[in-house]
């Protein structure tokens, strides 16, 4: 490669960067903002200010953000972590097993992946009225399993299917029970695809609205991008960007942190899910 | 499953081979067993949150009913239907749906295509840095994208008018979200931002699957760089374009957290997805929501159906599965 074709690709690089992170750091310098700077017209602040801040996690409006922010984290933890208990069983037995099922349950969760969510909004809406599921937690967990689960089995079974089965029985030859062939050698190996599969689906779990304002109506259940895309501001005097800017700054630190921690395996669980030939 | 996918510990077992029913060995019995009781819980639970409720908006939808009178339910049949089709909100916010989808695929494709291109040829140095940054995008909340887009072009706080008004047409008081079209190229902008990075995760996965003999081979030949991405890049890797879009598609269609964020549907910019939502739970019409519902899912089945059968998508085999 030449010098300057060398050069050109670094450039490419350096606007990806700046691509991805544009918008990012410009909700980072919104929040930053005074309630009287907000309307500046400029991209950074005058001042530094951590007014907004304050307000949602000490002020006013914290008695909105906090609780969302509880059940955000309480019902994405466990809505993932049931789907992938259920798809490590459904990844087990695909990797593994010869059953006439296998396509049946792959199509399955493929459909259901590609499913509108709003159409299976409507009717659950009128059900969990009925049997006193709406504004709940589990009211929450139930649906989000439709957008958890099916990615979890193809991710799943696709890096269950890389892992070298054969070791186990390699294990017992050299005189492991099988418990200890499975936890010292299966147990390490599939590891790291259940964690992978487990950040993948959290996202997904993370970023549902549809859900989130439509099966709740108070701090009990609803999560923060229902409490976000629902927040008027403080009193009706005064525009919301600011307080809804820090809100959206500490949502995004999460996977942000996990973006940065596992980002290689990201990519690996993203595309081995998706694309595999 | 095609063969060439199949896991080292299955070769040793006797494949049993389809519509063999009789004469099935016990073990293979018992492994079919295994295998519906392992993959059954997760089966059940896939159907009992999809094809319960569609089913369920597909009965509602016959009804006149609606939840602040819920003594008045009464069966019209596919009279709801009758009412969208014939409403010229239903069509206005179907083409804005298509014309949202068309245009961030679209522009996506080709914008994923170039940052695929520059991550591969990225030095292995600033490979991590630039990975990192392309998956924050996807990792962001759709809700926290749209937001920030707004607030960028908003006129109380943004800064894209100051930034941009030596452009014609561009002033300090340009009111983005005060028409339709200029509402739909901020949508998606946002859209685009937030989804491309997906699309070019795809595309590179797609791209390392090119042989590299055949680049040399034209190389050698003497074809450009432009005869050699279409001529060997591209139809090499066309199962990752089609999967890609066909996945783009389909999630571009349901588009609902920007337009609920950024318009709140004004200025005719409502789209399918938020259709539903507001004859739902807005106006807690159930006949009619439940209506729009089954049709935004029959959409979706056609685009599915127009991918496979049209374009030859096949699924299966470019996932690895069969």
């Amino acid at each position: 490669m030449s010098r300057k074709e060398k050069n050109l690709w670094i450039l490419g690089g350096i606007g990806i960067v700046v691509y991805a992170l544009f918008p990012v750091a410009w909700i980072v310098s919104l929040s930053l903002k005074a309630p009287a700077d907000i309307a500046n017209q400029q991209f950074l602040p005058t001042k530094l200010s951590w007014t907004n801040y304050e307000l949602i996690l000490t002020g006013s409006a914290s008695d909105l953000f906090l609780p969302a922010l509880r059940n955000s984290f309480g019902i994405c933890l466990i809505a993932t972590a049931i789907s992938c208990v259920l798809a490590m069983f459904a990844a087990y037995a695909i990797a593994r097993l010869d059953f006439p099922g296998k396509k049946v349950i792959l199509s399955t969760a493929l459909g259901v992946a590609i499913f509108p969510v709003i159409s299976i909004v409507t009717p659950l809406f009128n059900l969990w009225r009925q049997i006193g599921l709406y504004d709940t937690w589990p009211g929450l967990i139930i649906p989000y399993l439709s957008l958890t689960l099916p990615i979890s089995i193809w991710t799943l079974s696709a890096f269950f299917r890389e892992i070298p089965w054969e070791m186990e029985q390699a294990a017992q030859v050299d005189g492991a029970t099988s418990w200890q062939a499975f936890r010292k050698v299966i147990v390490p190996l599939a590891a790291p695809g259940v964690f992978t599969t487990a950040i993948i689906a959290f996202f997904i779990a993370w970023n549902d609205f549809v859900y989130g304002i439509s099966l709740t109506s108070t701090e009990a259940s609803r999560p923060v991008p229902a409490a976000l895309g629902l927040f008027s501001g403080a009193s009706q005097f005064e525009a919301p960007n600011g307080p809804i800017a820090a809100a959206a700054v500490i949502v995004t630190i999460p996977v942000v942190v996990l973006v940065l921690l596992f980002q290689r395996r990201i990519v690996a669980g993203l595309t081995n899910g998706a694309v595999k030939g | 499953m095609s063969t060439t996918t199949l896991p080292p510990g299955e070769k040793t077992r006797p494949a049993s081979a389809p519509g063999r029913r009789a004469g099935i060995s016990d073990r293979s019995r018992a492994e079919r067993k295994l295998g519906w009781m392992l993959a059954g819980p997760a089966f059940a639970v896939m159907l009992l949150v999809t094809a319960y409720p569609i089913l369920q908006a597909v009965y509602d939808s016959l009804f006149d009913f609606r939840l602040t009178d819920p003594d008045n339910k009464s069966f019209t049949g596919l009279s709801n239907y009758g009412v969208i089709l014939t409403d010229r909100i239903w069509w206005t916010s179907l083409a804005v749906t298509l014309l949202i989808t068309v245009v961030t695929v679209a522009v996506e494709l080709v914008l994923g295509f170039a940052l695929a291109l520059v991550m591969m040829k990225a030095l292995s140095a600033i490979r991590p840095v630039i990975r990192a940054a392309i998956l924050i995008p996807y990792a962001v909340i759709t809700v926290v994208s749209a937001f920030a887009w707004q607030y960028a072009f908003s006129l109380d706080s943004g800064f894209v008018n100051s930034w941009l008004g030596w452009l014609p047409g561009i002033s300090a008081d340009t009111d983005w979200f005060g028409g339709t079209w200029k509402s739909l190229f901020v949508v998606c902008i946002a859209e685009i931002w937030k989804t491309t990075p997906f699309i070019s995760l795809l595309l590179l996965a797609g791209l390392a699957q090119v042989p590299e003999v055949l680049q040399e081979a034209a190389k050698v030949d003497g074809a450009t760089w432009w005869q050699r991405m279409r001529r060997v890049t591209i139809p090499n890797m066309k199962a990752a374009i089609m999967v890609a879009l066909l996945f783009r598609s389909l999630d571009a269609f349901r588009v609902f957290d920007s337009i609920f964020i950024m318009t709140g549907g004004a200025n005719n910019t409502e789209t399918v997805s938020f259709l539903a939502y507001r004859q739902t739970i807005a106006r807690l019409e159930i006949g009619l929501g439940s209506a729009v519902s089954v049709l935004l899912f029959v959409c979706v089945v056609l685009i599915c159906a127009l991918f496979i059968k049209g374009f030859k998508v096949d699924l299966a085999s470019a996932r690895g599965e069969g």
